[in-house]
């Protein structure tokens, strides 16, 4: 048996422990919330072991690993206190909210031959599976250019009471919903080298953001588009999709289904042809032990606890994979800021395309860069004023 | 005392576990309540007169054309599930778990005292709370028929998952009590719910499942449904028949009237030859049963 304690219940975490709890190989050995009533009330219906800290719960029971679904400024902090500990840790994404932090939680794991995983759920669903596979297989040759959204109804009026409308504390769009298909990205096209055009739009929100569109480059050429928007209720709930095209094909998938087109030049994997493929859900998902809002929620968590049975460091969305996507995340959040666009009108400041991006490695080259752009603003202004001079003398 | 067929209201909410191109086709053609209207007077005049539908806001007003027209709609039956949980599951994304319930109680009250006042929750606090969400959720069907009253599925799995095994003992009662109706558990976890049922004395509980012929989330496993149809006393309706339609009608259905101990199936349809053409199916399947 594996002993865990889950940390948080807040949505995720309540779901998380329902699962583990009907695990056959995992015994439930805490819970930790730091509300007092809520702990209350599980305690007393569910029998189960209580802690409103959780430092007390790692003295006190004996444990092999722990899931924390805390808010995500509370990540890093507890994070490295359950490694410190010698513990194997599931935790909810994002991983943190700064890229240095997952890198240094991923080094300290990989340090201790610890087992982590990050909540990106996605990979363990069927048909983003299937993607996956059909790229392993160069099914559409070489991908040209990716498309990756997610829409649905979370803030649809101004005013919202939790931690999730506070940037401060990683809520937003951008960390909340955005992080779904960039990580699709990561997972498929790897780490992008820069990004531009980001755009960190409000429709309702006043501290945070609730649209994400950004262009996403990658080392070998090709590109990504994000669109991200949570404030869609012509969604009923949370939708994320991909599309990928290819020199040989193009694929289409969300949860439900994957559609792929392969060109009469491509090589069909087994079971596909030239022309139009459709995979449904129905075929693509595997039977879980226990099902509550989807297999792949199921899935993931089967998946750590046998990582942590056999010991196994290496696996899907580890701190490593989820340190990518923070990378990411962090880029945007920067090339947003930044006020670099191509005018129309010719006269403003107009970066060649290749400069207009965000590295996602080089901050000094990015100050660097700023600065020349000052430089050349200025010296853009000072030629016009002399223009004008010269034109309202003559 | 259950119809052999119950009519579903998956596809008027852009529910369709095959494509989100299909969901979204069905939200647009049954945004007009008229629409709705419709397929379920095709469903009644074939002769379905159970309506298994969630408690989405517009619902209420299917409830209100029923109650309009007594005479015409006199054998028309709700079968309620609730709670609507993406309604919930948006609110607390947005308002946190404690200021969602206090959204969605119909007053004021001691709850948002306890919580405010930052005490621990008694149990007939809790108790309180779970029937005020009840009432409020059945509020829409005031004056109707409602013989059985669904627990949703989201939530019967969550609390069992979570070991909160008297929560279904609780609803169970207030629903008797209050509504004169059974209590009914959806579920994609038979074979675990029912020894959880068992245990809380909840005798010959009806409850709704994943039942078809490839399997499609049954958790648990094909043998352990199996297992249960055959030496469970249970009352079980059976949902997804057609595995989202990974099953045709009649391969789909002819496999579940082998099964044994199937009361009901609820199936959704969008038009009257699809309606009618289950209906038959049902028909021809379980006279051959009898026979």
């Amino acid at each position: 048996m594996i002993r865990i304690a889950v940390v948080g219940l807040g949505k995720m975490g309540l779901s998380h422990l329902a699962m583990l709890r009907a695990h056959p190989e995992v015994e439930l050995a805490a819970v930790v919330d730091s509300t007092p009533y809520m702990v209350d009330v599980l305690s007393k219906y569910s029998g189960l072991r209580t802690f409103t800290d959780m430092s007390r719960a790692l003295q006190e029971v004996e444990l092999d690993a722990v899931v924390i679904a805390t808010p995500t400024r509370l990540h890093v902090q507890m994070v490295r206190e359950a490694l410190e500990n010698g513990l194997h840790v599931f935790c909810e994404k994002p991983l943190c909210l700064t890229p240095e932090d997952s890198e240094s939680l991923a080094e300290l794991a990989a340090s201790r031959g610890l087992v982590t995983q990050v909540g990106y759920h996605n990979r363990f669903v069927g048909a983003f599976r299937e993607v996956r596979n059909l790229l392993d297989m160069g099914a559409i040759g070489r991908v040209t250019h990716a498309l990756a959204e997610a829409y649905g109804p979370v803030v649809l009026k101004p005013k919202g009471g939790t931690w999730r409308s506070q940037r401060s504390e990683g809520g937003g769009c951008l960390y909340d919903y955005a992080a779904h298909p960039v990580d699709l990205l990561s997972w498929y096209l790897g780490a992008p080298s820069s990004v531009g055009g980001t755009v960190l739009g409000q429709v309702f929100s006043a501290e945070t953001e609730d649209e994400v569109y950004s262009t996403l480059h990658y080392p070998d050429g090709s590109s990504a588009q994000l669109s991200v928007d949570w404030s869609d209720e012509s969604y009923r709930k949370m939708t994320t999709r991909v599309t990928l095209w290819g020199t040989e094909g193009r694929i289409f998938a969300d949860r439900q289904e994957c559609q792929v087109y392969l060109r009469d030049t491509a090589t069909c994997p087994p079971g596909y042809e030239h022309g139009w493929n459709v995979r449904y859900t129905t075929e693509l998902t595997d039977e879980v032990w226990f099902y509550l809002r989807g297999e792949e929620y199921s899935a993931q968590l089967d998946y750590f606890v046998h990582r942590v049975a056999k010991e196994q460091p290496d696996g899907l969305n580890d701190f490593a994979s989820a340190a990518v996507t923070d990378r990411v995340l962090d880029t945007m959040t920067r090339d947003a800021a930044s006020s670099r666009v191509t005018t129309t009108s010719g006269s403003g400041p107009a970066p060649a395309p290749t400069s207009s991006r965000t590295s996602t490695g080089q901050l000094t080259a990015e100050l660097l860069r700023r600065a020349l752009e000052g430089v050349r603003r200025l010296a853009t202004r000072a030629k016009d004023a002399l223009v004008s001079a010269r034109r309202s003398r003559k | 005392m259950m119809d052999k067929l119950l009519f579903g209201d998956n596809q008027f909410f852009g529910v369709n576990h095959m494509s989100e191109e299909k969901a979204r086709a069905q939200a647009m053609r049954f945004q007009d309540i008229d629409a709705v209207m419709a397929v379920l007077d095709a469903a009644y005049d074939e002769g379905i007169h159970t309506f298994m539908c969630t408690t989405h806001d517009r619902i209420a007003e299917v409830c209100d054309r029923v109650r309009a027209q007594p005479d015409r709609y006199s054998e028309f039956t709700f079968f309620p599930c609730m709670p609507y949980a993406h309604k919930y599951a948006n609110a607390v994304t947005e308002s946190g778990m404690l200021g969602a319930v206090r959204r969605f109680l119909p007053e004021e009250g001691f709850i948002n005292a306890a919580i405010r006042g930052g005490r621990s929750m008694a149990t007939k606090d809790i108790e309180g709370m779970a029937t005020l969400l009840i009432d409020a959720e059945m509020a829409m069907f005031r004056g109707l028929r409602t013989p059985v009253i669904w627990m949703q599925n989201i939530v019967v799995d969550l609390l069992l998952g979570l070991g909160v095994d008297e929560a279904f003992r609780i609803f169970a009662d207030h629903v008797r009590d209050r509504y004169d109706a059974e209590p009914g558990f959806i579920t994609m976890n038979l074979p675990a719910l029912l020894d959880v049922l068992e245990r809380q004395g909840i005798d010959n509980p009806i409850v709704c499942a994943n039942i078809n012929k490839i399997g499609f989330r049954m958790s648990g496993g094909m043998d352990a449904y199996k297992d249960a149809l055959q030496n469970r006393r249970c009352r079980v309706v059976a949902m997804s028949v057609f595995a989202s339609g990974a099953i045709p009608p009649r391969e789909a259905l002819e496999w579940i009237y082998e099964q044994p101990n199937i009361h009901s199936v609820v199936f959704g349809a969008s038009s009257r030859a699809n309606i009618r053409n289950t209906r038959e199916l049902v028909d021809e399947f379980t006279r051959a049963g009898q026979g």
